[in-house]
C-alpha cells in the first residue's frame, strides 16, 4: 500500500456532466442510460452514443465491477494504478486502483466502487478489491 | 473511384538530427522540405499542395505556406491524428491528385519534444484550453501515453497469453536494424533478456518496451503520374489506402484490437494483394505492444497470434518472413515531434526503391505497406495504412 496518496484535481465539470460530480461528492456513481436502445453508456453524454437518441437519464450504479485491464505507473513521485473497470452495468470506465497491494491485481478480479477527495473539496470515483 | 495507380512518391528526406536545440520548428519544417525537393529534383514552386499536422506552427497551412514562400498553393489539408497524419496525409495527397486538385502535394513533419525537455511518455498531460470531452473523466486517473499502452498490452497477455519475452523480440529486431542506420538514436543489438531485464516503467511495458524520443522530421512529395515519369527516381507507385478511427465506443471498451482491423482489409482490397505479397512492412512502433497488435489487425497473423508471430527474429530483414522498420524505427532511431507516422512512409518508401541500408534491404521488394498509429491504443486513436508498389 502507497504510504502517501496522489493528489487529485478537482473535476472539471460543464451543464452536461455536473449532476455526475455532485453525485460523487455524496458518494453515489451515475451512469447514463438511454430510454430509446436501453443502453447503458460512460463517459456520460446528453445524446446516446449507440443511438442518437436525446432520451438518455442518470441511473444510480450499483458501484460493483469487474478490473478490465490495469497498469502501475512505477515511475511516477508516487506509484499509481491506472486501470479500467468494467461496471456491473455494463461500461467500461477509466478508474484508479486504491487502497491495495498493486502486485496482487489481477484482471477480472471483483472490485467495488469508493470515493476519494480532490482538490477543490469534490470526489472522484476509484475502486478497491471487493 | 480508386487511387489505386493515380499518384507517386516523387521524394522523401529525413532529417538527420536526433537533438535539435539550435533549430526552431518552423526551420525544421522548411529544411525538410527542401532536402525532399531536391531528392525529387524539383522546387519549390512547383508544390501546389501542402499537407500538415498539429505538430507545425500556428495555423499550419497558413503560417507554413508563408514562412516557406510557398505561393502557388490550390490545396491544402491539416487534418491531425496524432502520429498517424502523415500516413493518412498520403491518401489524401493521392486522392486530390486523382482529382486533379493538384499535382505536387508536399507533406512535412516536425518536432523537438527533446530540446524542450518534455516527460512525453510518463506524466499526464491536460490539453489545456477548452478540455475534450472526455478528459474530464479520464485526466484525474493520470493516464499518460506509457500507462495507457500498458492497459492495451495488459489485457492482451490476459486474453491470449502474450508474453513480454515475445513483446522483446521486436525490439531485438528493431535493434538489429538500427545498428547500421548511422542517425539511429540507439545503435547497439539488444537482447530478449535486456528487454525483460530493464526497468519496468507501467506494467507490463519495460524501459526498452518504449520508443526513443528525439526531434527531427521528414518530408514526402506526392505526386502526378506524369510528374512522376518526368523525374530521375524510381517510380513508387500508391496503390492503396485507407483512414479510420477506434475509440471507447460509449465505454464497450475493447483494448485487444486497432484501427487496423479496418484499414489493413480495406487498403488491401483497394490494392488487390494480401498480407503474404508483402515484402516489406514499416509498422508504427510507440512501444512493442504497438507493433503486435497491428500485425494482428492487419491480417499478417491470427488474432492472439501475434506473440508467436514477432518471436524468434521473424521481423529481422534476412532471417524472418516480414521484415519490418529495417531503419530501427521509433524503437531505436527517432519519433520526431512524438509522431512517427512520417518516417514509417519513408523506410517503406527507401525498400521499394531499393535505397535502403545494403545489409537491412530486402531483395526484390516491389511490395510494400505502411502503417500507423495515432493517439493511444488505450483510449483513442487514428489509424492510417497505405500501400506502395514498385513500377
Ligand atoms: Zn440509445
Amino acid at each position: 500500500m502507497a504510504e502517501k496518496e496522489r493528489k487529485l484535481p478537482a473535476a472539471v465539470t460543464s451543464p452536461e456532466t455536473e449532476e455526475y460530480w455532485a453525485a460523487a461528492k455524496e458518494g453515489k456513481l451515475l451512469v447514463k442510460k438511454c430510454k430509446s436502445c436501453g443502453r447503458t453508456h460512460h463517459y456520460p453524454r446528453s445524446l446516446c452514443p449507440y443511438c442518437f437518441s436525446d432520451k438518455t437519464e442518470w441511473t444510480t450504479a450499483s458501484g460493483k465491477g469487474v478490473l478490465y485491464s490495469y497498469s502501475v505507473m512505477r515511475r511516477a513521485p508516487i506509484p499509481y494504478a491506472l486501470a479500467y473497470v468494467t461496471l456491473a452495468e455494463g461500461p467500461t470506465m477509466m478508474t484508479n486502483m486504491v487502497d491495495c497491494d498493486f502486485d496482487k491485481l489481477k484482471v477480472g478480479q471483483a472490485v467495488k466502487v469508493v470515493f476519494k477527495p480532490t482538490e477543490g473539496g469534490g470526489a472522484l470515483p476509484c475502486f478497491t478489491p471487493a | 473511384m480508386s487511387i489505386k495507380g493515380k499518384a507517386y512518391i516523387g521524394g522523401i528526406y529525413e532529417h538527420p538530427t536526433r537533438l535539435a536545440t539550435d533549430k526552431s520548428l518552423a526551420m525544421i519544417h522548411a529544411e525538410v522540405a527542401k532536402g525532399c525537393l531536391e531528392d525529387a529534383g524539383l522546387s519549390k514552386d512547383d508544390v501546389d499542395a501542402y499537407f500538415c499536422a498539429g505538430d507545425a506552427p500556428g495555423l499550419g497551412p497558413m503560417s507554413m505556406a508563408d514562412y516557406m514562400g510557398l505561393t502557388k498553393l490550390k490545396h491544402f489539408d491539416s487534418t491531425d491524428v496524432g502520429g498517424s497524419s502523415y500516413v493518412v496525409h498520403v491518401g489524401h495527397a493521392a486522392e486530390a491528385i486523382a482529382l486533379g486538385k493538384c499535382k505536387v502535394a508536399l507533406i512535412t513533419l516536425a518536432g523537438r519534444p527533446r530540446a524542450e525537455g518534455m516527460a512525453t511518455g510518463t506524466v499526464p498531460r491536460s490539453r489545456g484550453g477548452s478540455p475534450t470531452p472526455d478528459e474530464p473523466f479520464e485526466f484525474p486517473y493520470g493516464p499518460t501515453v506509457v500507462n495507457m499502452y500498458g492497459m492495451a498490452a495488459m489485457r492482451h497477455m490476459h486474453e491470449f497469453g502474450t508474453t513480454s519475452e515475445q513483446l522483446a523480440w521486436i525490439k531485438v529486431a528493431a535493434s538489429h536494424h538500427a545498428q547500421y542506420n548511422e542517425h539511429a538514436l540507439l545503435r547497439d543489438v539488444v537482447t530478449v533478456q535486456d528487454v525483460v531485464n530493464s526497468p519496468m516503467i507501467s506494467d507490463p511495458l519495460h524501459r526498452l518496451d518504449c520508443c526513443v524520443i528525439t526531434d527531427g522530421g521528414g518530408a514526402i512529395l506526392v505526386v502526378a503520374p506524369e510528374i512522376a515519369r518526368s523525374l530521375k527516381r524510381p517510380k513508387v507507385k500508391i496503390i492503396g489506402a485507407a483512414e479510420t478511427t477506434k475509440n471507447q465506443m460509449g465505454g464497450a471498451v475493447d483494448l485487444t484490437y486497432t484501427g487496423a482491423r479496418y484499414t489493413g482489409p480495406a487498403s488491401f482490397a483497394e490494392a488487390g494483394v494480401k498480407p503474404s505479397d508483402i515484402k516489406y512492412a514499416s509498422i508504427y512502433d510507440s512501444f512493442t505492444i504497438t507493433v503486435l497488435m497491428q500485425l494482428e489487425d492487419l491480417g499478417f497473423c491470427e488474432k492472439g497470434k501475434g506473440g508467436a508471430f514477432v518471436s524468434d527474429g521473424n521481423l529481422i530483414s534476412g532471417t524472418g518472413k516480414l521484415p519490418f522498420n529495417t531503419d530501427g524505427g521509433g524503437l531505436c532511431s527517432n519519433h520526431p515531434g512524438n509522431r512517427g507516422g512520417l518516417t514509417k512512409v519513408l523506410e517503406a518508401v527507401r525498400q521499394v526503391r531499393g535505397e535502403a541500408h545494403p545489409k537491412v534491404q530486402v531483395k526484390n521488394c516491389d511490395l510494400a505497406l505502411a502503417h500507423g498509429t495515432g493517439g493511444s491504443l488505450g483510449s483513442r486513436h487514428g489509424s492510417g495504412t497505405v500501400i506502395l508498389e514498385r513500377e
